[in-house]
């Protein structure tokens, strides 16, 4: 559902990408690891447009997302292109960036009543079902200064699963929370996983965790897609001397 | 009559001072209001990427506030209807007070939208809420409540400046406290009178303004 090919970014003097590719089946679960500086954040900022590229290509559903037809000429995207391209996906952010002046259950209503126009009712109804899955029925009118990290997180993902995206983006969605509330993300994490009719891209650095969930490992270095595959293949025989470094440097941590 | 405080005479003026203090109260609160609307415009213009909206803002705030008060009021009331532009003196004053304190307030707005965090919208960006849906659903709310204070110390800071109008024909505090002492002669009564009111108004504003602060203060701060 999603193409990448010889995406380039640079921020000033630093070239962060240098030549991505990579491609994302539907209903696929990536993991993409690698050392802080490697590009990992970037590449999913610019998926979800947030950032664009210098050069190189993006296709979301076949349509390019940076470029539009007018006829048969093609030409840069207006900001219209480019919503309704980013409709089938959310992100989820490492610092969660809830809206702090509205409750939980407003935190994830908010966009698909005035995004997606749906009824009041129908959304709060499916916002309190999520909220459900999550474990937090009990604070739909909690502010989101009431809550803990983890909890907030939850509410986060509660709030992008909302818009019912295809692909879900989670960037270092634990790297914020205090030890004792990782553990009930990444639980919801790993629930979402097991669902077939969403795709998954996720920067973590919780190896074990990567292994549990995910369809394909993507080893990303100095700006490059170094080596992918299946976790098994990745962690117990990477080809890439670069691999094996990152792996047992971080492995050696757990 | 020729005792230094005459109780009588205070009593006796008392009742059209406060009857001028309506069309003080008026010329405030229409003029904050003017220069809060206003404000947020000229401070949405100067975020503008493009040079040709935000450059004639960032002039246009910076000529005001470089020019005093009491000549824009002049200016106003004495060359626009050269143009044929005649307005009533009360409205010259609250367009002369609204413009020139919309500047300020533009400023504050501006701090008020720089405080809030980038992630807010980026978070509004990837839920493809539009520019307008994110500027007042997730923006403004954020960025009013810190500014509140600067904002009220302003509105007290209009109210104080109404004077001003009394020179051009405005029937204020002191334009009504110097018709009465051009009758008597007396000046000692009527014009502390006018400093009394202004004082306990004053500050009743700032306990006001204290009051909003907290009301309007959100309840979660990242």
């Amino acid at each position: 559902m999603v193409k990448v090919s010889g995406i380039t970014k640079s921020f000033g003097e630093v070239s962060v990408l240098r030549g991505v590719d990579l491609d994302v089946r539907a209903g696929e679960k990536i993991v993409i690891i690698g050392s802080s500086g490697s590009g990992k954040s970037t590449l999913l900022r610019l998926l979800i447009a947030l950032e664009k590229p210098d050069g190189g290509r993006i296709e979301i559903e076949g349509r390019s997302l940076w470029t539009r037809m007018a006829g048969n000429k093609e030409v840069p995207a207006n900001a219209e292109h480019i919503r309704r391209a980013r409709r089938d996906i959310g992100m989820v952010f490492q610092h969660f960036n809830l809206f702090p002046h509205m409750t939980v259950l407003r935190n994830i209503t908010e966009a698909p009543i005035h995004v997606q126009k749906i009824p009041r009712g129908e959304a709060e109804a499916y916002a309190e079902e999520l909220l459900r899955r999550v474990g937090l029925s009990e604070k739909a009118s909690a502010y989101p200064n009431q809550l803990s990290g983890g909890q907030k997180q939850r509410v986060a993902i509660a709030r992008s699963l909302a818009m019912k995206p295809r692909l879900m983006l989670f960037d270092e969605v634990t790297s914020a929370l205090d030890p004792e509330t990782v553990g009930e993300v990444l639980g919801v994490l790993g629930q979402l996983a097991q669902e077939k009719d969403r795709a998954m891209i996720l920067v973590t650095h919780h190896m074990v965790f990567a292994r549990e969930i995910a369809d394909r490992i993507v080893f990303m270095d100095q700006g490059k897609v170094l080596e992918q595959g299946p976790p098994a293949e990745i962690f117990r025989h990477p080809k890439e001397a670069r691999t094996r470094e990152f792996l047992n440097a971080v492995l050696e941590e757990v | 009559m020729n005792r230094f405080w005459d109780w009588d005479y205070a009593w006796q003026v008392l009742p059209t001072l406060l009857s001028a203090l309506r069309m003080t109260f008026i010329a405030t609160l229409a003029g904050m209001t003017l220069a809060m609307g206003l404000g947020l415009g000229l401070a949405l213009m100067r975020r503008s990427r493009r040079k040709t909206v935000s450059g004639p803002a960032a002039v246009f705030v910076e000529f005001i506030r470089s020019t005093p008060l009491l000549v824009q009021i002049f200016f106003l009331f004495y060359v626009l209807p050269r143009f044929g532009l005649s307005l009533p003196p009360l409205l010259t004053g609250i367009l002369a007070l609204g413009i020139h304190y919309s500047t300020y307030a533009s400023e504050v707005y501006r701090a008020g939208i720089e405080s809030v965090p980038r992630g807010q919208w980026e978070a509004a960006q990837v839920l493809n809420l539009g520019p307008a849906q994110t500027f007042w659903r997730v923006i403004l709310p954020q960025a009013l409540p810190p500014v509140i204070p600067a904002l009220g110390n302003y509105w007290v800071a209009m109210f104080k400046d109404t004077p001003l109008l009394s020179t051009i024909t405005v029937l204020e505090l002191l334009y009504a406290a110097k018709d009465l002492a051009s009758e008597s002669f007396r000046y000692l009564e009527p014009l502390t009178l006018v400093g009394l009111l202004f004082l306990t108004l004053s500050v009743l504003s700032a306990q006001i303004v204290r009051r909003m602060e907290k009301a309007f203060q959100i309840r979660g701060a990242l």
